[in-house]
């Protein structure tokens, strides 16, 4: 991030030297980065580089080991769970698997945050609700139970349910990650859109670069527990380092190699069992 | 396997044993806390109650006659070897409200209510509704357990009384109805002999133990399942085992303080 645009109201999420370890297995060495305010910012890496633990970290669902965490300006692992609910108000959430609850219609999945938080007559939750759903694409299915829905439906009522309180900012969890092409498109238009149109802040984890970088303002790429990368999406397409350029261009072999860590081919095959 | 090594398993296998233990009781202390929120939402709880008792009826009622049945025959059999079968009343009613209408009760209570419990709120946290909640700032503890919880313990009571009016009746189909057991003699020996503090209310004390107990085991290995198929079906068979044994211990610890000084 240039020094120069940098002031401090600016940044939304502000992770500092963040370690975070599940038993043995490291997962986070010293990850420092800023989300702005406003902006998509993506967060890219290999699968299995706790991607989606970066965005439980930030929601306050794991603490991590060491290192700080600042969103809108309160530092996440030290709220009581008052106010860690409060803050999380103004956050959304997408779930990779949609999370709905499955015991209620589309309708009431989007209700269920407004009936929760608010004491809104039902009349005016109706009119919310279609709002959300018009803007996802989705008003007619409103009746549907989310197991009639598509995996892409799903999304985009998940979508509609984590902006029905009006975030501030939303996490999106592998939005791209297993749908058709024609969905795919759905999604990327409609994750700047409401960026735009509501004035969200949008945080992407993801490894679909190519849809990824199309809408992203800015890009930190993690790898190994540490961010290895970042800038805007050109300047990491023309990056000089080996293992970005095979990261961004999705290249068999370099410097993350094909085979997995293993004994030569040779032993192995001649190995006596 | 070694000494050193069977040792270590050992260690590691209480360890563990004790830590679910503690967590099952900060878990319970957690659903106590949020229980006063639910005041002002008794929607959730009710909703719960049809789920989790009025579900459960069928088999409580079909169980209880043949329960009740069952000990008429028994009982009348019994007595009637020394000329005693006018008490057949007494028997079936003191079996019923004193064990097997808390016990019984609450062993199908497991296996019909319990059981569906833990898979339903396994099954929520293994598709990650609970963590989605929690995003949305609502308390899954608050929202998804404590009614269930409440519920729980609010319906176990009733089932069991229910189940052992509807034993004393099917007692009475058998006994009066089939084996000739003067009618006048089976509800009046009852009347007499059957004490209300003695004997009704420490049934009730059972049930309303017995309740506490396989409701908290039930949302807890919901709650504590590895958000997996496997995870969750194992949990569901948990719920239904440790209630099982849990029950009938505590069955004899209750039953030896309230009958045992005599």
């Amino acid at each position: 991030m240039p020094e120069s645009a940098q002031s401090t109201d600016d940044i939304l999420v502000r992770v500092r030297d963040l370690h975070f370890a599940r038993g043995s297995r490291k997962i986070f060495d010293g990850v420092d980065l800023e989300i702005r305010r406003g902006k998509v910012t993506v967060i890219m890496g290999p699968s299995g580089t706790g991607k989606t633990t970066l965005l439980r970290l930030i929601g306050g669902q794991l603490k991590p080991q060491t290192g700080q965490i600042w969103v809108d300006g309160e530092e996440v692992p030290k709220l009581k769970h008052d106010q860690l609910y409060r803050l999380r108000k103004r956050m959304g959430m997408l779930f990779q698997s949609g999370a709905l609850l499955t015991d209620l219609s589309v309708f009431d999945n989007i209700a269920f945050p407004l009936r929760e938080h608010t004491k809104l007559p039902e009349s005016m939750i109706r009119d919310l609700v279609l709002m959300k759903l018009q803007a996802v694409g989705l008003r007619g299915a409103r009746d549907l139970m989310p197991s009639q829905l598509s995996g892409g439906m799903a999304r985009r009522v998940a979508l509609a349910r984590a902006i029905a309180l009006d975030p501030t900012m939303i996490m999106y969890d592998e939005p791209f990650a297993g749908q058709d092409p024609i969905s795919m498109g759905a999604l990327v238009q409609l994750i700047r859109l409401l960026n735009d149109a509501l004035g969200l802040t949008s945080i992407i984890v993801s490894h679909d670069v190519q849809e990824a970088a199309a809408i992203a303002d800015y890009i930190y790429l993690l790898s190994d527990g540490k961010i290895v990368e970042h800038g805007t999406p050109e300047a990491l397409n023309h990056s000089s380092s080996p293992w970005v350029s095979q990261f961004m261009h999705g290249l068999p072999d370099g410097p993350v190699p094909f085979h997995y860590k293993a004994v030569a081919y040779r032993d192995d095959l001649l190995a006596e069992t | 396997m070694n000494v050193i090594g069977w040792l270590q398993q050992l260690g590691r296998t209480g360890l563990g044993v004790f830590e679910r233990l503690g967590r099952g009781h900060l878990f319970l202390a957690q659903i106590l806390a949020s229980l006063p929120s639910l005041l002002t939402r008794p929607r959730l709880v009710i909703a719960q109650v049809h789920s989790v008792g009025v579900l459960s009826l069928v088999i409580i009622l079909v169980s209880g006659l043949f329960v009740g049945m069952v000990l008429g025959l028994q009982g009348y059999n019994t007595l009637v070897d020394f000329g005693a079968e006018e008490s057949l009343g007494v028997v079936v009613a003191l079996s019923l409200v004193r064990e097997l209408g808390p016990v019984v009760a609450a062993l199908l209570f497991a296996g019909r209510a319990g059981s569906a419990l833990t898979a339903e709120i396994g099954l929520m946290k293994a598709t990650e509704q609970l963590s989605g909640m929690e995003m949305m700032a609502v308390d899954p503890i608050k929202r998804v357990i404590a009614p269930r919880f409440l519920a729980g313990f609010l319906s176990m009571p009733l089932l069991a009384a229910i189940f052992s009016a509807v034993g004393v009746m099917g007692g009475y189909f058998v006994g009066v109805g089939l084996l000739g057991v003067d009618s006048g003699a089976y509800w009046s020996q009852m009347q007499d002999k059957v004490d209300l503090h003695e004997d009704i209310y420490n049934g009730v004390i059972k049930s309303i133990v017995f309740g506490f107990v396989a409701t908290w085991i039930a949302v807890f290995e919901g709650h504590d399942a590895v958000p997996t198929a496997e995870g969750v079906s194992r949990a569901t068979t948990r719920t239904v085992v440790h209630t099982a044994l849990a029950v009938l211990a505590l069955d004899f610890v209750l039953t030896a303080l309230m009958f045992g000084e005599v």
